[in-house]
């Protein structure tokens, strides 16, 4: 049975709202000197990626962006738990988050 | 009329929540971006829902609003970060390279996106009055289906993923193994 949504949002809006937010999240990792913050802009441009996949789902009538974006969700978890573990280690280390001081490699 | 309404509702939501993440005045302290962030998952959960996919927005709730900002959250209490430990936010001439290159591409890639509106296949298009969607799509049974008859590997795979990530964790995490 073919139900009648009307799809009434199109399609490239919600691509130019996917590409807003994955500058947003890039500006973020470039320019944010705190670890933390700069993990959370990488959270940004996965869901903004998300976003996109869903997007092309729902036009397509297809189930396989979903499949795709729960993996991201998966891949997104476990590199959040990796990445939060690396900045506490770094953190009893060095005594600070910021990126900038992290320059053990550069001598 | 009501899907555009609820569009411009949760993308304004999802982008200014997402700025005040990266935003200097709201982010100097680690906690208000980490709860402009999960306001800001909450408007990409309504953004999923208008695109009828209900489980995912569902699980972006649970997943990424609930367990990852919550792990976000414990790290920043844990850490218990001051001006000294937060340092300087120092800003390059390298950095503002980056910034405005991303500007550029972005914005090239928003008119591309919104001149080529016509040729992209949408609801609106008068060849496709109705987008194909089946009953069903995007519940659990649908997605599923698609996950466990064509793409189980990869599902298996990510089992495996999550427990390495478990283990790394740990081991980069502990005082000393």
């Amino acid at each position: 049975m073919q139900e009648t949504l009307a799809f009434t949002v199109p399609l490239s809006w919600y691509l130019i709202l996917a590409a807003i937010l994955f500058t947003i999240g890039a500006i973020g990792v470039f320019t944010r000197r705190n670890a933390l913050l700069v993990l959370m802009s990488v959270e940004i441009m996965l869901n903004a990626v998300n976003l996109t996949f869903l997007a092309f789902a729902r036009t397509r009538g297809d189930s396989i962006g979903h499949v795709v974006t729960f993996f991201v969700i998966a891949v997104a978890a476990a590199e959040a738990a990796v990445g939060l573990a690396l900045v506490m280690g770094v953190f009893r280390h060095t005594r600070t988050v910021n990126v900038d001081s992290l320059r053990a490699m550069r001598r | 009329m009501f899907e555009q309404v609820m569009f411009w509702l949760f993308g304004a939501g999802a982008v200014v929540t997402a700025g005040m993440v990266v935003a200097p005045p709201f982010n100097r302290n680690p906690v208000h971006a980490a709860l402009a962030l999960i306001a800001s998952f909450f408007c990409m959960a309504g953004l999923y829902m208008l695109l009828l996919a209900h489980l995912l927005a569902v699980l972006q709730i649970l997943v990424y609003a609930g367990a990852i900002m919550v792990l976000f959250l414990f790290v920043i209490m844990l850490l218990n970060l001051g001006d000294h430990e937060l340092g300087k936010q120092s800003s390059s001439v390298g950095q503002m390279i980056g910034l405005v290159a991303m500007a550029f591409v972005t914005s090239k890639l928003v008119v591309t996106l919104a001149t080529s509106a016509d040729s992209l296949p949408h609801g609106a298009d008068p060849a496709a009055p109705e987008a194909l969607v089946r009953d069903g799509f995007g519940t659990v049974a649908t997605v599923g289906d698609a996950m466990f008859r064509h793409y189980l590997v990869p599902f298996e795979l990510t089992a495996i993923l999550l427990l390495i990530a478990v283990i790394g964790a740990v081991v980069l995490a502990k005082r000393n193994l």
